[in-house]
């Protein structure tokens, strides 16, 4: 089995202006966030963010690296909305390409697998249709003939997810509450990266998952491992830790004025994840 | 049971909003019920415990549970099934749940706004929440809606962005698309409306006591269609004040979505 593990930066290398990154996790749990930080850090440009949005997007947004979003939501759940990414769109400077929740699934799974679109209901006579050029309708072909939303396929250039534990070879578990879409998002992807709490030997990522139902990802959906510790944090990655929720309300109150963000930015942003890492618990 | 005095006390507005959503579900039977919110996620348990107790409910995370309480677990959570997002999705599309969303903006057909303030998508006046659920939930399962701060800001001739469908859209669509729609009524902070008016349109049906048909005329955009008559909100009863405050709510979070001396 081949060893993926690599560093946030080899990550990064295969990332290039203009791509179109699918993020896993959901709202402020379990985002990758030290991938997101190297990214906020890298000088990158015109990115197409694919998320079910959190504080990803929104750090993403205020360092300049966005284009076009492509989302049901964005909020900090414990804030519900995310005052970066607001502030980003009430000044126009980044597209939301507006999709609902169960289609932006839908769009993921159609590209898993390789599929033009999948059929739904959902979108019909809400705005989605006017707001999204790209949602279409597609009339069924049975005797039925109804008129359906095609949800196309959110085909990813990247992908970055962070699970709780993996082995080299990128076989990965979730051990909190919900997957999310993370297997849907590293399907939907041409070169997909995982950052982990913990890489194990493959003998034992039984016994550190509990049950092989939480081993959900598998190495075929893997090219890149990254092994770091309260790689998630601010967010959530249940069982490890909790949301930090008093560094959130600090990054979010650094939205307020351009000095804020950037007196947020130099702290703990333009540092190393290791400086980050080590100023956020001096922090706490 | 025992009624101690704080069953006795007269029931606040917030705790006659809970009774109000709790009669959202009535006769839903074995369905997911999935009010969001805090007074929402209170008047579901209340129905539950009351007359409605093969609904289904959730914990906010990834399980159904079992627990009268709405929000603590202090004894732990009785799971009754594993339900992550992906799970949720097929509830939803295959209809076996009745949601309750809140909203920014509500037209007379209930078409619902809480994605974006302002007429420009590409720079909103105000950014919300975005699309959310909302078109998914208002095409394929049974939705309602809780309004905390009935105003006129909310209740507007015309919403900014539908994100959630209502009755003359899904009147508009063809080939049976909208079979599944099912959009119910409105709980606010100072009434309860159907879509009883003609063409499908808001209509007031009762008003919580200290409320008057003037001041929900007041702070509503649009002009209404009466009930007759237009009747006082149920209050809640002994038992119904026992629950909500002694196991669903003890920590009274209700007075904070909907604060106000009692009616």
């Amino acid at each position: 089995m081949k060893d993926k593990r690599c560093s946030e930066g080899d990550v990064l290398g295969e990332i290039e202006s203009g791509m179109t990154i699918g993020i896993g996790g959901w709202g402020s749990r379990r985002k990758p966030m030290s991938l997101v930080r190297s990214l906020a850090r890298s000088g990158l440009r015109d990115l197409t963010l694919v998320s079910y949005g959190g504080p990803d997007v929104g750090l993403l947004c205020a360092s300049g690296n966005v284009r076009k979003v492509v989302s049901a939501f964005v909020s900090l759940d414990s804030i519900a909305l995310e005052p970066h990414y607001r502030e980003a769109r009430q000044s126009g400077r980044v597209e939301e390409e507006p999709w609902d929740e169960g289609l932006l699934l839908l769009g993921l799974q159609a590209a898993a697998w390789r599929l033009p679109f999948l059929p739904s209901r959902v979108g019909l006579g809400s705005d989605l249709l006017r707001l999204n050029p790209r949602l279409s309708t597609v009339r069924s072909p049975f005797e039925d003939g109804e008129e359906l939303v095609a949800a196309p396929a959110l085909e990813l250039d990247v992908a970055l997810c962070h699970l709780n534990v993996a082995d080299a070879g990128g076989n990965a578990a979730f051990l909190g509450p919900d997957l999310y879409f993370d297997d849907l998002f590293l399907r939907a992807a041409r070169r997909r990266f995982v950052s982990v709490e913990r890489v194990v030997p493959t003998a034992v990522l039984l016994a550190a998952a509990g049950t092989e139902q939480r081993v959900r990802i598998n190495r075929t959906m893997v090219d890149g491992v990254v092994e770091r510790p309260g790689a998630a944090h601010f967010t959530s990655c249940v069982p490890e830790y909790e949301r930090d929720e008093a560094f959130q309300q600090r990054y979010a109150a650094a939205a307020r004025t351009p000095e804020d963000w950037a007196a947020f930015r130099a702290a703990f942003v333009d540092v190393s994840e290791e400086e980050y890492q080590a100023r956020r618990e001096k922090s706490a | 049971m025992s009624d101690g005095p704080a069953a006795t006390a007269r029931p606040s507005r917030a705790e006659v909003c809970v009774v109000a959503i709790a009669e959202c579900f009535r006769g839903d039977g074995e369905l997911l019920a999935n009010p969001i919110g805090t007074i929402p996620m209170i008047g579901g348990r209340l129905a539950r415990a009351t007359f409605e107790p093969e609904l289904v409910m959730t914990d906010g995370e990834a399980a159904f549970v079992s627990n009268d309480e709405a929000f603590a677990f202090p004894d732990g959570k009785v799971v009754e099934a594993y339900n992550p997002y992906r799970a949720m999705f097929d509830m939803v599309w295959s209809g076996r749940r009745h949601v309750i969303m809140s909203g920014s903006q509500i037209d007379p057909f209930g078409n619902q706004n809480f994605a974006a303030i302002g007429s420009d998508w590409r720079a909103p006046r105000v950014q919300l929440l975005g699309f959310r659920g909302a078109p998914g939930n208002t095409i394929q399962n049974a939705t309602s809606y809780w309004i905390p701060n009935h105003s006129r800001q909310v209740f507007v001739e015309r919403v900014d962005v539908v994100t959630g469908v209502g009755w003359d859209a899904a009147a508009a669509l063809s080939n049976g698309a909208a079979r599944y729609f099912a959009l119910r009524g409105v709980v606010t902070n100072l009434c309860v409306m159907d879509f009883g008016g003609a063409g499908n349109r808001l209509r007031l049906v009762s008003v919580h006591p200290g409320v008057s048909l003037e001041d929900v005329e007041a702070a509503t955009g649009f002009e209404l269609a009466l009930a007759d008559p237009v009747v006082e909100t149920r209050l809640p009863d002994a038992n119904d004040l026992y629950l909500i405050r002694q196991v669903i709510d003890p920590g009274a979070l209700r007075e904070l979505e909907v604060p106000g001396p009692p009616s």
